[in-house]
This record gives structure tokens, C-alpha cells and sequence, in this order.
């Protein structure tokens, strides 16, 4: 499940998630960004070195306390 | 098909492609953005000796010629080491574009729009590329392919080439272009400490006309608690309170050795793909338009004796002329980045007591790693310094 989401229109859409993701799970077009669900282990590096803060992780635990 | 598919357009890709069409190769360049050079996602820096040796340098390029070099410390020290030559600020939107032009004038073609999603495979190796061009699906198939997608650096990926960046060799950046700055047009400032750039610098370049290119980069590992983004606009609030801000972007950049495999089958890699940036200073224009030169010269030749061997005088001499010297920028980053604020105020100090003819960029580094004579030794070997 991804745990992983991108916030809409905050990003600038420059590559630096996509340089340290281990798992070449992002898609990054002229300007439009994606995580491909299949491919993603939510290692979170995207979450951790973006310039703008586009990702929020969410934790497995809390989402389930939101679901509950 | 071509002899040569080249994917980016930025210097490096365009260095390469005009090389390898000089040479005789026929090569297509494939760009993803609508422009190339567009958005500047850089400091714009570079010195004056580096760009002269690779390019014949046009004055449009260059926004600002800088005389000074000044590091401030934490604490606010204030050291202005000899650069032994000057710098330039150029205009990128300008440069990236002539670059590309030479290239198109030495027989490339280039296609903007262009987003490469993937290799085609065939029995030994890659017969081209597949990409969307305007939402249609394509194939454009070539005999060697050169990845020189930048930051992302999949195309290497691909072909199986390990290009990831560890996040703490990332550099995670944010830049802004202010105008209505009061600066001096010939002093590039650099700043140092754990409040204002962890793990990285934060930069004031001038542009001439009042406008600055200001930019922090930071290490991943800094990153994971406060972004880039947010240093930046605490240093512009502070410093430059009055700016107009012409723009805002994001970037990355790979302050890593360069890349265990430059070249494998048919599939070679430049510039920031390959992580040829230099991983000391964050600098990687002219070193990625260098590793271009370099590789566009042997692929032309590979073709033209229709050797794909060939191609493995592009690592070679990138060995030799930069990639060992590399590793060792790469040890002396991760030894300086440990440093803490009350560290890097120490050596302002010291080097400030140095003669002033002592005090150039070695100078510096020599205070620095003072307590490191085996990386000062390293230093004096790699770079024949005294």
C-alpha cells in the first residue's frame, strides 16, 4: 500500500526525488509528477530530500487511527 | 535510425551531441521540457579558466565576471582566499540554448517534448529508445544512447548501471533570482553553518542590474528535518528584505563519485547522470560539458572503426583527468561536513591570521583539514599542490 502522497501543484517538478529513489518508482514529466504504487517500498528518501516539502508520508499507524 | 540518441539537452548532453556530429556520427538529442535551458535550476557559477578550456566563450553568457570570493562563516567571519583567476555568472537560459545551437550546427537534430520512458531491448544490448512526444507513443532507434537525463538518471538505470544517489550525497537545493538587490557585481558570497546551510553552502551570486541568483543546498540527511526551501526564505527575509523575487525553483544535485560504470554495451553516460559534478563545490557545468567532449570524441570514433571497444577511452580518460581527483573533492566534503558551527569559525579565524598571500582556496582547505594530515597529504598528491 502506498504510503506516500504528493501534495497537488507544490511541485517544481526538478528530479531530485527520482535521483535517490532506489527503486525507480517515479514517473517526472515536464510537469507532472507520479509514484508507480507497484514499484514503491515507501522508503520515504523522496519524502526526505525534497526542496519543497511535495511529499507527506503517512504513517501506517495513524492512518489506521484516522480509519477507525 | 541514428548513429547516436542523446537524452537531455542540457550542457553536457549538448557538449556530447556536438562532438559525436562533428565527428560524423548522425545524432538526435531528445529533450522532455518545451525549452531547452528552461527552468535554470543551477548557481550559474563557474570559473573563468574551466569554461575557456572547454568552450569558446561568448560574452552574452556571462551575466557578471567575479574578482571576489568571499566564505562567511557561523559566527560571521569573513574570508576572502585568491582564487588565482576570476569567475563568471552566466546566463543560463542563454548558454544552454547556444550550446544546443552548436550542437544542431554541427549536424544534431533536436527534439524538444520529448520524454524518454524506457530502453528498447534486443538480443546483445539496446537498439533505441522508447518515449511519449506530445501524448503519442514512439521508437526511435539508434546504435549508441547516451544518458545525459541529469539528477534522475534512468536511462543508466536501464542498462543497469547503479546511478542512484545516496540521500546523503544528494544536495537538495532551493534558488532564488531576486532583483532590487544591493550587491557588489564582482563578489560571489558563500555561507557555511548549521542555522543557515547543514551539510552544504548557501550562495549570493550577482547578475548585474541589481538581480542575484541566491540558493541554498543542503545534504539529504540535513534535509529529512527542514527543507531546503525553508533556509532560503529565512536568509531572504533577513538579508534581502526589499527583493522582488523573479524566481523560485527547486533542484538537486548529485555530490557523489562519479559512477562505477560510464559506459556499458552500448549505452554511455554524462554529466550530472554520470555524477561528474565536482562533489566539493556542487559545481557541474563545465565538468559535465568536459565528461560530453570527451565521450562525443569516442563515439565518434567507436563508429566510425565500428569498434563499440572504443568507447572505453571515454572512462579512461575521465579517470585520469578528473574522476581521481573526484574522490578525493568527495573525501575532503564528507570530512568538512562533519565539521561543526564552532569548528568552521576556528578556521575562519586561523586563516585569517595567515599571511594574505597564503590565503587562497588551498590555504583554506589545508586550515580546514588541518587535523586530517592524511587528507591534507591526499590533497598535495592529487592536486601536485605545495
Amino acid at each position: 500500500m502506498l504510503l506516500i502522497e504528493i501534495k497537488p501543484n507544490t511541485c517544481d517538478f526538478c528530479g531530485c526525488c527520482v535521483g535517490v529513489c532506489p527503486e525507480d518508482a517515479i514517473e517526472l514529466q515536464e510537469a507532472h509528477i507520479e509514484i508507480i504504487e507497484e514499484r514503491c517500498t515507501n522508503c520515504a528518501k523522496c519524502v526526505w530530500v525534497c526542496p519543497f516539502e511535495v511529499f507527506v508520508f503517512h504513517k501506517p499507524a495513524r492512518k489506521e487511527q484516522a480509519e477507525a | 535510425m541514428y548513429d547516436v540518441i542523446v537524452v537531455g539537452a542540457g550542457p553536457a548532453g549538448s557538449t556530447c551531441a556536438r562532438y559525436a556530429a562533428m565527428g560524423g556520427a548522425s545524432v538526435l538529442v531528445l529533450e522532455k521540457d518545451r525549452d531547452v535551458g528552461m527552468p535554470v535550476r543551477c548557481g550559474e557559477a563557474v570559473s573563468n579558466r574551466s569554461l575557456e578550456k572547454i568552450v569558446d566563450v561568448d560574452p552574452r553568457w556571462i551575466a557578471a565576471t567575479i574578482k571576489r570570493f568571499r566564505l562567511i562563516s557561523p559566527a560571521g567571519h569573513v574570508v576572502e582566499p585568491d582564487l588565482g583567476g576570476y569567475g563568471y555568472v552566466l546566463e543560463r537560459r542563454i548558454f544552454d540554448y547556444d550550446l544546443a545551437r552548436l550542437a544542431v550546427e554541427a549536424g544534431a537534430e533536436i527534439h524538444t517534448k520529448s520524454y524518454v520512458d524506457g530502453l528498447l531491448p534486443e538480443e546483445h544490448g539496446w537498439a533505441g529508445v522508447t518515449l511519449s512526444w506530445k501524448g503519442e507513443r514512439r521508437e526511435v532507434r539508434g546504435r549508441i544512447i547516451v544518458g545525459a537525463d541529469g539528477v534522475e538518471s534512468r536511462v543508466g538505470r536501464w542498462a543497469g548501471i547503479d546511478t542512484t544517489t545516496h540521500i546523503r550525497d544528494m544536495e537538495t537545493c532551493a534558488q532564488m533570482t531576486l532583483s532590487n538587490v544591493d550587491l557588489a557585481d564582482d563578489v560571489c558570497e558563500f555561507y557555511f553553518g548549521n542555522d543557515t546551510a547543514p551539510m552544504g553552502y548557501l550562495w549570493v551570486f550577482p547578475k548585474g542590474n541589481g538581480v542575484a541568483n541566491v540558493g541554498v543546498g543542503i545534504s539529504g540527511m540535513a534535509s529529512k528535518k527542514k527543507a531546503a526551501i525553508r533556509y532560503l526564505q529565512e536568509f531572504v527575509d533577513r538579508r534581502f528584505p526589499g527583493a522582488g523575487v523573479l524566481t523560485t525553483v527547486a533542484g538537486g544535485v548529485p555530490c557523489a563519485v562519479t559512477v562505477d560504470s560510464l559506459v556499458k554495451g552500448n549505452v554511455v553516460l554524462v554529466g550530472d547522470a554520470a555524477h561528474q559534478v565536482n562533489p566539493m563545490s556542487g559545481g557541474g557545468i563545465t565538468s559535465g560539458m568536459i565528461g560530453g567532449k570527451m565521450a562525443g570524441e569516442s563515439i565518434a570514433k567507436a563508429l566510425r572503426a565500428n569498434d563499440l571497444s572504443l568507447l572505453e577511452e571515454y572512462p579512461r580518460q575521465w579517470e585520469k583527468e578528473i574522476g581521481a581527483k573526484h574522490r578525493t573533492y568527495h573525501r575532503m566534503k564528507s570530512a568538512v561536513y562533519k565539521f561543526p558551527d564552532e569548528t568552521l569559525d576556528d578556521i575562519a579565524v586561523s586563516v585569517l591570521k595567515l599571511k594574505p598571500e597564503k590565503r587562497t582556496i588551498w590555504g583554506v582547505f589545508k586550515t580546514a583539514l588541518r587535523h586530517q594530515p592524511s587528507l591534507v597529504w591526499e590533497m598535495v598528491k592529487t592536486f601536485g599542490l605545495g
